[in-house]
């Protein structure tokens, strides 16, 4: 996986989606990589994908050593995930040794060694030419047994009969209090090691990954959110994408006939995307409902992501003015996802969305309000997810439109939201609903539209039982 | 073995012990002789022992658990015990077999 004449380093890649970005290809080929977090933080399963997905992406037999887990309940919770341990094993492609010792059965008796240990290992990782192996917990060796000393130069001992081997190894230990792993197991593996971290920040869980130690290569240094779902972890890589995405040319309408009329273009770009910002009762959904009204119209799918109504209320509310959102969920056209941005963490919603994505296939995705999500996280996080979202929603191909809520009277934009959005943002509308004459009058303003002309002016417009209506006519 | 033990044995039932030794290394001819010996002066006639080489059987040690060399099974009586180390220490050994002597 050599890239460049810089990068000597041979990558072995990891089979987790989004580590390979952030690792620049991969674990160090033929080196033990030490993977350490507390209890719960995901370390098996981590080695076991890596493993699992060693089989069957790279054809690279593994051997799974656990010091904790007997192979039938790793076969049991790893069934879940889709890893079939059993066809593989059948297939000698992978090889369980559970490593049980019963402290209360054993009695030192004098000098001894872990040479048992290393014949089981080589033999069998030459019994199926295994190029990983993952040993998890091997600090359990160390629990009641009294010659520290002898098991410290006998773990040395074996990691670098591992680095002989040439075998790319996960090497998984338990955080310790003042250091990274119990036995201070970071002092011999030097080549790589991974910190996972689980925490809870204002009642939300994250998931967290840092690379501690990257000896010889370049790698990602910030902390990024990882999931566990089904299809077992992912890595956000949340900056790592790059801006070569296709842009079409295509022009699809807003859902407004008149506010089509206010770009030059008739209307805005496919894949293009649209902010809509506005205080509380500006008519950010309504607008929101009418774009997505109009791409049902088209036969295009459309995902509705509701932060603040049910999909319920949403119909319900928006049949009062016309728009007929029950039609269009019948017709499988429309999907409205409901959900409280503090019900789970950012990361989870991301993963929602991307699950969404890949099951529906949509061509319009609607987030209502994009605001709601700065509740749930600190603006830096909201910001690299923001990004992250759009440039998947643009690779994808999908319209996107997102309103965002504004505080009253506020000339500049306090919402470090808005503020990141409408620059990524091709097209941003902004709405108002401000006193004249003893009256209240909504309003609209594009400020901006990529690659298109647009009216300068603000337009008037009114509340129907038809929707959304122009009071003054468009110029352009 | 450092210390003779002196005294009559009492053993109860037959001992059924398995030796894991990892080839020729030094620890395991001190295991395979200290053994030797403690069947030689107390045990002769009730115990079953039983040296295996893991070098050359290693899928038996896989099977048998044996994570640390040299490692002496006591199979029976039950309940089973795992001997590690190159069973120097005596008193410990009798005790871990569960033989006293009088």
């Amino acid at each position: 996986m050599a890239k460049s004449k810089h990068e000597t380093l041979l990558k072995t890649p990891t089979g987790i989606s989004g580590l390979d970005e952030i690792t620049n290809g991969g674990f160090p080929k033929g080196r033990p990589v030490l993977i350490c977090g507390s209890a719960g933080c995901g370390k098996t399963l981590f080695a076991a994908q890596f493993l699992i997905k060693g089989i069957t992406d790279y054809n690279e037999p593994g051997v799974f050593m656990s010091f904790e887990e007997s192979s039938k309940d790793l076969v049991e919770n790893f069934k879940s995930l889709g890893f079939d341990f059993k066809k593989l094993q059948a297939q000698n492609k992978l090889r369980i040794d559970h490593v049980r010792i019963e402290r209360s059965e054993i009695e030192e008796t004098g000098e001894y060694d872990l040479e048992a240990l290393f014949i089981r290992l080589n033999y069998a990782i030459d019994s199926i030419g295994a190029k990983r192996v993952v040993l998890d917990t091997i600090e359990t060796l160390f629990s009641g047994m009294g010659n520290m000393a002898l098991l410290r130069s006998e773990i040395r001992r074996l990691f670098s009969y591992l680095k002989e081997k040439g075998v790319t190894a996960i090497i998984t230990g338990e955080r310790g209090e003042s250091s990274l792993t119990r036995q201070g197991l970071e002092e011999y593996v030097s080549d790589c090691v991974i910190l996972l971290d689980f925490r809870v920040i204002e009642q939300i869980a994250t998931r967290r990954l840092r690379i501690v130690k990257y000896r010889g290569s370049t790698h990602g240094t910030n902390e990024y959110p990882f999931l566990i779902d089904e299809h077992g972890i992912s890595v956000l890589p949340v900056t790592s994408l790059k801006l070569d995405y296709k842009s079409p040319t295509e022009i699809i309408s807003t859902g407004l006939a008149a506010l089509d009329r206010a770009f030059s273009a008739q209307g805005i770009y496919r894949a293009s995307s649209t902010l809509i910002t506005g205080s509380a009762g500006t008519s950010k959904t309504i607008l929101a409902a009418h774009y997505a009204l109009s791409s049902c119209k088209r036969k295009e799918r459309t995902l509705y992501f509701s932060f603040e109504e049910s999909p319920d209320q949403l119909v319900r509310n928006m049949a009062t003015i016309g728009i007929n959102f029950k039609k269009a969920i019948q017709s499988k056209l429309l999907h409205i996802h409901a959900s409280r941005p503090s019900l789970q963490g950012l990361e989870m919603h991301l993963m929602v969305l991307n699950r969404l994505l890949t099951e529906l296939k949509p061509r319009t995705v609607i987030i209502d309000p994009i605001s709601s999500l700065i509740t749930i996280g600190n603006s830096s996080e909201v910001g690299a997810m923001l990004v992250r979202l759009m440039d998947t929603l643009k690779m994808n191909q999908i319209n996107a439109l997102f309103t965002s809520l504004t505080n009253d009277g506020s000339s500049s934009n306090d919402n470090p939201t808005v503020d990141l959005v409408s620059s990524l943002a091709d097209t941003w509308i902004k709405l108002t609903n401000e006193e004249r004459n003893n009256e209240r009058v909504r309003s609209l303003l594009i400020v901006k539209s990529r690659g298109m002309g647009h009216s300068n002016n603000q337009q008037d417009f009114t509340i129907t039982a038809k929707g959304i209506h122009f009071s003054t006519p468009n110029k352009k | 073995m450092k210390e003779k033990a002196k005294g009559k044995v009492k053993i109860e039932g037959k001992l059924v012990l398995k030796l894991y030794v990892s080839g020729m290394s030094s620890k395991s001819m001190a295991a395979i002789e200290n053994i030797k010996l403690l069947c030689d002066e107390h045990l002769k006639g009730s115990v079953e022992l039983e040296i295996i080489d893991i070098f050359k059987n290693p899928k038996l040690a896989s099977e048998q658990h044996i994570v640390f060399s040299p490692s002496l099974l006591k199979k029976l009586p039950l309940p089973q015990k795992t001997l590690v180390g190159t069973l120097s220490d005596t008193k410990k050994v009798l005790k871990a077999l569960g033989i006293t002597i009088e």
